[in-house]
């Protein structure tokens, strides 16, 4: 059914009322038309719409490939977060890694903006697609470190801070790390 | 020992409070299925559900809409007029409700040699009877609009009243040739003289005219002027909650089954019609104008202020009365 959008101008009052009607008869036509079409509604609990990998819900904390942390409690998430709903205690373990001793976020406030994610140096922080963590009692949104760390690397699997970093840890000494020479003699190293 | 007057008043008695009943029930479950049975039917227009999830198919969502508005607070705004404001709502139920006390829904049935009319009252001026119900009707729009002491209120509240005061007009003037060519004003007169030919085929016009002034007369889109939603936020009824709003509603549904059985009666054959007994098909009528409701609904906007006045005044009421002209010279020659 086509609709001139450009209309002639009716020229009597018998045409106005012919033109009108025919109009409204369309219209009328239209909704009869659709009523026995499938809705096209998308029925939530029965039916969970795949949502893009990069969907922005539930933060993880990821592991790197070895299975260690890979939060190195920096504090970037924390301060970037604009609602403050991340707070955490950095430590360091016996073999130089720093860790967070404690992780908590709120996500009564979290406001799914992403920005922890994108201030983490160290691909920790992740956001995931599930949406779905209501809770009756709003201080069961408050997660702790081991809610919220994982069995994985998330987004980034193969990624591991430690092998970028020159820092000496249980991984690899100096000079053992990715992209990294071995340590110059500086007493050699003359002009 | 009662005598046998006594005993055939007490039994007529019963047999009256038993046809109340029932017309009540079927009114009030009607009504509460016609709100899903719209909002299924607008859902689907919009490609789309609508209520799918209490029971099957929605089928206990009047119940448990019922339960919500039964339990929620019954808000009155602080600077309301008390009395009026709780008042007015029963006013649309009230007058919505008693308005088909006239309207037959059968032909008379004799138990054991007394005549049992099938209507809850055959008043010989039943369509006065209508008029005067549903001029009453518009005080509780007015009065709701206006003791909510609220702005959209009585915007709300003042449209309503000039809408209906105008439609009104039209949709008495309407029935004069009804009534013209069934020589009564009982609504079971109008009804036995449309045995042979219902009077859509001898009055379109008529029914045209009535049936548009009757959307206006319950305020449906097109004509919800008084309510709007987007441009005064529910208008007369904006203030009210809980199973007062719930009273507007139903009142609002069963005027539009009121008038549904008010076209039938007027222009479809009442409860006149092949096989089926009387109350079924005037059943079927209702509901089939409801429907016709429900589609109209879902395709038209809202008219504008002028637009909804030009029309009544200017097309409507001019229409009616020539059509009560060609009709009384169409019959007296």
């Amino acid at each position: 059914m086509r609709v001139d959008l450009i209309d002639k101008e009716p020229s009597g009052p018998i045409q106005a009322v012919w033109e009108g009607a025919k109009a409204i008869a369309a219209g009328f036509a239209l909704t009869l038309k659709h009523l026995f079409r499938k809705p096209i509604t998308e029925e939530y609990p029965e039916f969970k719409r795949p949502l893009p990998s990069r969907t922005r819900a539930r933060i993880i904390l990821t592991r790197d490939p070895d299975g260690g942390e890979r939060c190195v409690a920096c504090y970037l998430c924390s301060a970037v977060c604009p609602v403050s709903c991340i707070s955490m205690q950095s430590a360091e373990s016996e073999d130089g890694r720093r860790l967070a001793a404690w992780f908590r976020i709120n996500f009564a406030r979290c406001i799914y903006c992403g920005l922890c994610e994108e201030a983490c140096p160290t691909s920790a922080i992740q956001l995931t697609p599930f949406f779905e963590t209501c809770e009756r009692d709003i201080l069961k949104l408050v997660y702790e470190k081991e809610d919220l760390l994982v069995n994985h690397g998330g987004k980034d699997p193969d990624y591991d801070f430690y092998q970028h970093a020159g820092i000496v840890t249980a991984a690899g000494g100096k000079g053992s790390h990715i992209g990294e020479d071995r340590p110059v003699n500086v007493r050699s190293n003359m002009p | 020992m009662m005598d046998m007057d006594s005993q055939i008043w007490i039994i007529g008695y019963g047999v009256l409070i038993l046809k109340l009943g029932a017309v009540l029930l079927f009114l009030l479950l009607m009504a509460a299925y016609l709100v899903l049975v719209e909002r299924k039917l607008l859902g689907r227009i919009q490609v789309r559900y609508g209520p799918n999830r209490a029971g099957k198919y929605g089928l206990l969502q009047p119940f448990a809409d019922t339960l919500k508005m039964m339990t929620k607070e019954d808000v009155v705004p602080d600077a309301a007029d008390r009395i009026i404001f709780l008042l007015s709502p029963a006013v649309v139920a009230f007058t919505a409700l008693l308005m088909f006390a006239v309207i037959p829904f059968g032909a008379d049935i004799t138990v054991s040699g007394h005549r049992i009319p099938l209507v809850v009252t055959d008043i010989n001026v039943g369509l006065l009877f209508i008029f005067a119900l549903s001029s009453l009707g518009v005080y509780g729009a007015a009065l709701g609009g206006w003791s909510s002491n609220s702005k959209y209120s009585l915007l709300g509240g003042i449209r309503g009243a000039a809408q209906m005061v105008s439609y009104e007009l039209a949709l008495g003037l309407s029935l004069i040739p009804v009534v013209l060519e069934a020589g009564s004003l009982s609504l079971v007169e109008i009804v036995n003289a449309q045995a042979d030919l219902p009077f859509i085929l001898l009055e379109p016009v008529a029914f045209a005219i009535f049936f548009i002034s009757a959307m206006a007369e319950i305020k449906r889109i097109p004509f919800d002027l008084p309510e709007a939603e987007n441009e005064l936020g529910a208008g007369f009824h904006t203030e009210y909650s809980g199973m007062r709003f719930g009273l507007f509603f139903l009142g609002e549904y069963v005027h539009m089954q009121v008038l549904g059985g008010l076209i039938a009666v007027f222009f479809l054959g009442g409860w006149r019609g092949p096989l089926l007994p009387g109350p079924v098909w005037l059943a079927v009528k209702i509901v089939l104008v409801c429907l016709v409701m429900i589609w109209i609904r879902g395709t038209l906007p809202r008219l504008r202020y002028d637009q909804l006045m030009n029309l009544g005044w200017k097309v409507l009421i001019p229409t009616a009365l020539l059509n009560v002209v060609f009709t009384g010279a169409r019959l007296l020659w």
